[in-house]
């Protein structure tokens, strides 16, 4: 233990991974990752950063129930506009010929309004990127594996594992995602689990493809040869040398399909088979504000809607650069 | 030739029966069919009575042997909801699906080809990152949303154009242009991508050189010499986006309220109408198969080093 404890730390293992992941950090693309490292702090500290509730209205104060409602007490104001609406409405009494005045402001506590239960607007975006976040990315990390280990599979192993599997790939690659996914996902039903399950079902394929094709490049090399010849088990082979060899081409994959899939896992919300409600999933809070939107109260359907532009657009331009990075042939592309 | 064409045939007749024999296995393992007909009203008599119509009680094998039987005949079982043979309620509405699919396919190759060549021929300048961009966004932004955004924009806020509905005509433009063109941006994205990498290619090649040094003007060089050669990946692509276009509109068509196959699948998911759904997933799979083995068969033709190979 002595003459192990100099050495050990003398070893500079901490300030090497520091520098890596500040060069890593400084070379990134701005933009993309400013907005993930944003989304992803929200996702995290949703229940902390969120100025309300993601499932209970907003309680309103009286002069609003007053100027809405014409009372003092009320539950909550449904669709209440963002922080520089205001909504006026004039109604006749049905008594008296008297004309009332409805006003509906926007507050600064409640920034972007609130939806057609009173909920806060706001909030309900933080907690969605919980759920965009979460499912896309374990959903992602799930068919990785899958894919990942199928293909090593199929592409080392060769012969009737390599027919097998890929025969079967292929069929799987045949239906359309959002299709297959459909139908998948209104058998077992809406629930955050089960869109996370149909992800990993659904997009498998697409790495098997890619690292079997790696794999079969990557058998003919002098490494593998060698260990071949050496006499190394086939578990190692496959554990030690394909799988770290492999590695950056599935992750690079990894970021571009975390973008494909959030669009699958809005899809599904939005056509009522993904994440059901009363969870804030940025799709199903598109589709529940559909009919608010004929009423020109646009905003309900459009600030979800930016959030999963923003969430895709900076995965897809991070696994961009990414894939340059990790491939010098295609720096001119 | 012929050889060839028997082997891929034979091929894609396995992957016919390897994806029809992964709907039925898929769907058996990620749920019950009767749980999804009958949720609502749903005791467990009413489930096993369910079972029963459907044939869902028999152990798997027969039911393989039933489905199998049933798909050769072309029968794809009868919808739950409207008492109707799907295959005759999905060829209904097939037709509006394959013209919204077409409008949208025209709209990404017009929006996509040009721009991925400028992308292309000015590389590494502004029109580039132009082209890098429009490809980012229309990969980026939902489809659906884009469709909620038209509808905003010129339908509710400006009021030129109907925000849903078909219309009566077949030539009715005001009523496909929106639904088309937020169908047609998702795919034009990825034109933009291949017909920029694949124009590189070919520009860098060596007789594009010698069309230049030759003193071609250079819009025949890029017209005459780069355009044809490049255009082979790009037009895989676009035939394969065709096909899908038709299939992967759910969300259009149910924003647009567009009476395609992909609002069909929708209502066969709210009204829980599984042979519905299920025959609607087997049709968009088998016909994207028939479309590889087409573009199988054409890539052979043009060049014999495929069909030589092995």
């Amino acid at each position: 233990m002595a003459i192990l404890a100099p050495e050990a730390s003398s070893r500079p293992t901490v300030s090497l991974v520091g520098v890596y992941t500040w060069r890593f950090l400084r070379e990134a693309p701005k933009i993309p990752l400013t907005i993930l490292t944003v989304l992803v702090v929200l996702a995290v500290f949703a229940p902390w950063i969120a100025p309300h509730d993601k499932l209970k209205p907003v309680k309103p104060s009286a002069e609003d129930c007053i100027a809405w409602f014409g009372i003092e007490k009320c539950p909550y104001i449904d669709d209440r506009p963002p922080f520089w609406g205001k909504e006026v409405r004039t109604v006749s009494n049905p008594l008296g010929g008297i004309q009332r005045i409805k006003v509906k402001e926007g507050r600064f506590n409640v920034v972007l309004g609130t939806d057609y239960l009173g909920r806060d607007i706001l909030s309900r975006l933080i907690y969605g990127a919980r759920i965009s976040l979460m499912v896309a990315l374990t959903g992602t990390l799930a068919a990785g594996v899958i894919g990942t280990a199928l293909g090593i599979l199929a592409g080392y192993l060769g012969g009737w594992w390599d027919h097998i599997i890929m025969r079967i790939t292929d069929a799987w690659l045949t239906l359309p995602t959002l299709v297959f996914a459909i139908l998948l996902s209104s058998i077992a039903g809406p629930s955050i689990k089960n869109v996370i399950i149909i992800l990993a079902v659904v997009f498998w394929r697409r790495y098997a493809r890619l690292v079997r094709g790696e794999v079969l490049a990557l058998r003919e090399r002098d490494l593998i040869k060698l260990s071949e010849v050496t006499g190394v088990s086939t578990f190692r082979i496959i554990f030690r040398h394909l799988l770290p060899n492999v590695m950056n081409t599935v992750m690079v994959f990894f970021t571009l399909i975390v973008g494909v899939s959030i669009i699958i896992e809005a899809n599904l919300s939005f056509l009522g088979v993904g994440v059901p409600p009363p969870e804030p999933a940025w799709g199903l809070m598109i589709s529940q504000e559909r009919e608010s939107l004929m009423e020109g109260k646009w905003w309900l359907a459009v600030f979800p809607g930016i959030c999963i532009a923003l969430l895709v657009l900076s995965a897809n331009m991070f696994g961009d650069w990414l894939r340059v990075k990790l491939d010098p042939q295609l720096k001119n592309r | 030739m012929g050889r060839f064409i028997v082997t891929r045939g034979f091929q894609s007749l396995i992957t016919l029966w390897l994806l029809v024999t992964i709907i039925f296995v898929a769907v058996r393992i990620t749920g019950d069919p009767a749980d999804m007909m009958a949720e609502s009203r749903g005791d467990e008599a009413y489930k096993a009575q369910l079972r029963k119509n459907w044939g869902l009680d028999q152990p798997l094998h027969i039911q393989y042997a039933k489905y199998i039987f049933n798909l050769l005949q072309g029968d794809m079982g009868h919808s739950f909801e409207k008492s109707l043979a799907v295959r005759d309620i999905y060829l209904a509405r097939l037709p509006n699906s394959i013209k919204l699919g077409i409008a949208g396919f025209l709209i990404s190759i017009v929006l996509g080809i040009p721009l991925g060549m400028l992308s292309a021929m000015k590389v590494n300048t502004q029109w580039d990152n132009l082209g890098k961009i429009f490809a980012l966004l229309g990969l980026s932004v939902s489809n659906f949303f884009v469709g909620l955004l038209l509808i905003i924009l010129f339908a509710v806020g400006l009021g030129w154009l109907p925000a849903i509905g078909k219309g009566d005509s077949f030539f009715d433009w005001q009523h496909l242009i929106m639904p088309a063109f937020s169908l047609g941006w998702y795919f034009s994205g990825s034109m933009v991508r291949i017909t920029r990498s694949s124009m590189l290619d070919v520009l860098g090649t060596e007789y594009i050189k010698l069309a230049r040094l030759k003193g071609l003007p250079e819009w025949v060089v890029m017209a005459k010499h780069a355009l044809k050669n490049a255009m082979i990946p790009v037009l895989t692509l676009a035939g394969l986006n065709l096909v899908i276009m038709v299939n992967v509109a759910i969300a259009i068509e149910v924003v647009f309220n567009w009476p395609g196959v992909g609002q069909l699948l929708f209502d066969g998911m709210s009204n829980r109408d599984f042979p519905m759904v299920q025959g609607i997933v087997l049709m968009s799979g088998v016909m994207i198969v028939i479309l590889n083995f087409g573009i199988d068969i054409l890539y052979a033709y043009v060049d014999p080093r495929i069909r030589l190979a092995k």
